[in-house]
């Protein structure tokens, strides 16, 4: 026998109140309409999740694009050992399961009626509203930096035209090149990212262009798997030495060393409170806060949306909930991982609601794999558990590859990663 | 049925407060997700209902319940070699592995679309009817008792198991040791190969 917190309550409940059990909060044949906006890792999953919970819920997914790109293992395009098709998903495998896909930009959220509204001029009825809208840049915080510059001088972050377009940028500089990559401050989208970015980029480089050199310029003093991207650049790339194909400089805390203030779009300059590189390849990947539509929404508070964490229903607009990037899941990476896992607990969460059930107790996992080179892959990975207050998402195991394993099993990982990949997007979008 | 729900209680009480005490956490955390809910979990990795589309991460779905605990004890002890698995294993305790493995159970095993030398596939025929079918039983597509599905099952996955349990890297049956080790000594590593790609053959 199986016991949960769920029949635990309605066990405390039936001891003393007998006849309330079973009663529904809301009455029969009550409408259940959700419409999920956003179309990444994360709404897929929760609009795809909702139907499998409960096939009687309405579902309607508004998504501007006709595909996503996968920011993960969108640096394998970089390298060439991935094509954009690779990693381009369309949303015929979620209309599958019964829900209803709209191309369209939604411009704003009535809270109080309940109400999407779109710019195409269309209107969409909610009881529940998911928000999933991922990660927008503060341009502001880098001079000479904007979305028009971005098209040459890329952030590559959401992965598609850009992405194609660094790789182009990458063949087409010569040996001994350089590439200047600037990481973000956190909290920001992937944490590991930028420093697989440069392990990548390496990789195609080792191969093709070995004279070349990526740096990085971080305004952080340390970053995700530190200790197992130095020893991987130190086995592959000569980290360390005066011929290292990686140089990273980070900033300590309290200076603004290598805190990128502004850019030369012509020169490909990127300049910074100590340094200043001129690169032949300049990869921006700014400050982030969460998507557009959760600004024009009213759901955030500073730069991201403050949630329940256990229904990720926001604190401030009733009946909307936000997940992924965008949402402040204490204790949670934002990672796709994440979102697919928060995608499945507000949807389970939203399924017990809309149908007057008590929410049941809520599940949650990480993993993370980072490919450094050929054969070469790490991994880092979390159990979660909420607080019983509420207050976090809470680790209770997980951790990183160890710093001593085999070259076998960091072959494996690469393996594993991109089965990893195939089912987390299986799970998404088919 | 009130009389087991108060007993339910009562033991859900119990329960509650000794697994608050398994985690090192400032604060007692909510225990007793249901099965579906620790079991979606996994679909990121394993695929959805646990039907991994590969090329490695094996599936989990249609497994049986004993194969499925004793696996994630095993990867929790650390008895079991593993990449990621040992990091997530420990995250649970015995009651939810088997609300896992209840939930998979349930689910059918999804044979895995893979390439195959049909040559090979029929040696292998041969080589599993001989020494290993009579614990992976029909073709190795029962999940029976403590033996894996081994029938569309991704096969670096059970090539590297085979290797690990060779290693001695994944504790191994005196049955199984003694069968391997015969098939060795007979027919030489090729043999796992031709198994291999006899596992695969079967979509």
């Amino acid at each position: 026998m199986k016991i949960t917190r769920r029949s635990f309550v309605k066990g405390a409940g039936a001891a003393t109140a007998v006849g309330m059990i079973g009663t529904p909060f809301i009455a029969l044949g009550a409408s259940k309409k959700v419409v999920v906006v956003g179309g990444g890792t994360g709404g897929a999953t929760a609009a795809k999740y909702l139907k499998l919970a409960d096939p009687t819920i309405d579902v309607t997914l508004i998504e501007a694009n006709k595909h996503y790109y996968t920011c993960y293992l969108s640096n394998e395009v970089l390298s060439g050992d991935r094509t954009i098709d690779q990693i381009k998903f369309g949303y015929s495998g979620v209309g599958k399961h019964g829900v209803k896909v709209v191309h369209d930009i939604v411009t704003g959220i009535d809270a109080g009626k309940r109400v999407v509204k779109t710019k195409g001029g269309k209107s969409f009825n909610y009881d529940r509203c998911i928000v999933a809208p991922g990660v927008d840049f503060k341009w502001d915080t880098i001079e000479g930096y904007d979305a028009n510059v971005a098209e040459t001088i890329t952030h590559a972050w959401k992965a598609g035209s850009q992405t194609v377009t660094l790789r182009k940028q990458l063949l087409a500089m010569k040996d001994g090149g350089t590439v200047c990559i600037t990481a973000p401050p956190n909290p920001f989208r992937c944490p590991p990212g930028p420093y697989e970015r440069a392990s990548q980029i390496a990789h195609y480089f080792k191969q093709h262009k070995p004279k070349s050199k990526i740096i990085i310029l971080d305004p952080k003093p340390k970053f995700s798997k530190m200790g197992l991207f130095t020893q991987g650049w130190k086995d592959l790339y000569g980290y360390g030495t005066d011929n290292s194909m990686i140089e990273w400089h980070g900033t300590p805390k309290g200076s603004d060393d290598n805190v990128l203030s502004s850019i030369d779009a012509k020169t490909r300059t990127a300049t910074t409170g100590f340094n200043e590189v001129q690169a032949d390849v300049l990869n921006v990947i700014p400050a982030q806060k969460a998507g557009k539509i959760a600004f024009a929404a009213g759901l955030t508070k500073g730069d991201w949306c403050p949630i329940n964490l256990h229904t990720f229903e926001s604190t401030i607009h009733k009946n909307i909930h936000v997940i992924g990037d965008a949402a402040i899941a204490k204790g949670m990476p934002k990672s796709g991982y994440a979102a697919n896992s928060e995608a499945k607990v507000c949807a389970a969460s939203i399924a017990a609601l809309l149908n007057g059930h008590e929410l049941g107790t809520p599940a949650y996992v990480n993993t993370c794999y980072s490919i450094i080179g050929m054969d070469y892959g790490i991994s880092v990975a979390a159990v979660y558990r909420l607080a019983e207050d509420g207050s976090k998402i809470t680790k209770v195991s997980g951790g990183l590859t160890p710093k001593d394993a085999s070259s076998e099993m960091r072959a494996r990982e690469v393996q594993y990663a991109y089965s990893w990949f195939d089912n987390i997007t299986n799970d998404a979008f088919n | 049925m009130a009389y087991t729900t108060i007993k339910k209680a009562l033991i859900g009480a119990l329960a509650l407060s000794a697994s608050s005490l398994a985690f090192a956490a400032d604060k007692p955390l909510m225990m007793g997700a249901s099965a579906k809910m620790l079991s979606d979990t996994c679909a990121g990795c394993h695929g959805t209902n646990g039907a991994s589309v590969g090329p490695a991460i094996p599936s989990i779905g249609g497994l049986s319940t004993e194969y499925f605990v004793e696996t994630m004890q095993g990867y929790k002890s650390g008895e079991i070699l593993s990449t990621i698995m040992g990091r997530i294993a420990k995250g649970y305790n015995d009651e939810e592995f088997t609300a896992m493995a209840g939930f998979y159970a349930k689910k059918g095993f999804v044979a895995a679309n893979q390439k195959f030398d049909a040559a090979k596939a029929k040696k292998g025929a041969k080589l599993h009817d001989k020494y290993c079918e009579k614990c992976h039983a029909d073709g190795g597509t029962a999940a029976d008792d403590d033996s894996g599905v081994l029938a569309g099952q991704l096969v670096p996955y059970l090539k590297w198991t085979l290797a690990d349990y060779r290693a001695g890297d994944r504790p191994i049956s005196k049955k199984m040791k003694k069968k391997l080790n015969k098939m060795l000594k007979a027919k030489g590593d090729g043999s796992i190969d031709d198994l291999m790609h006899f596992y695969a053959s079967q979509q």
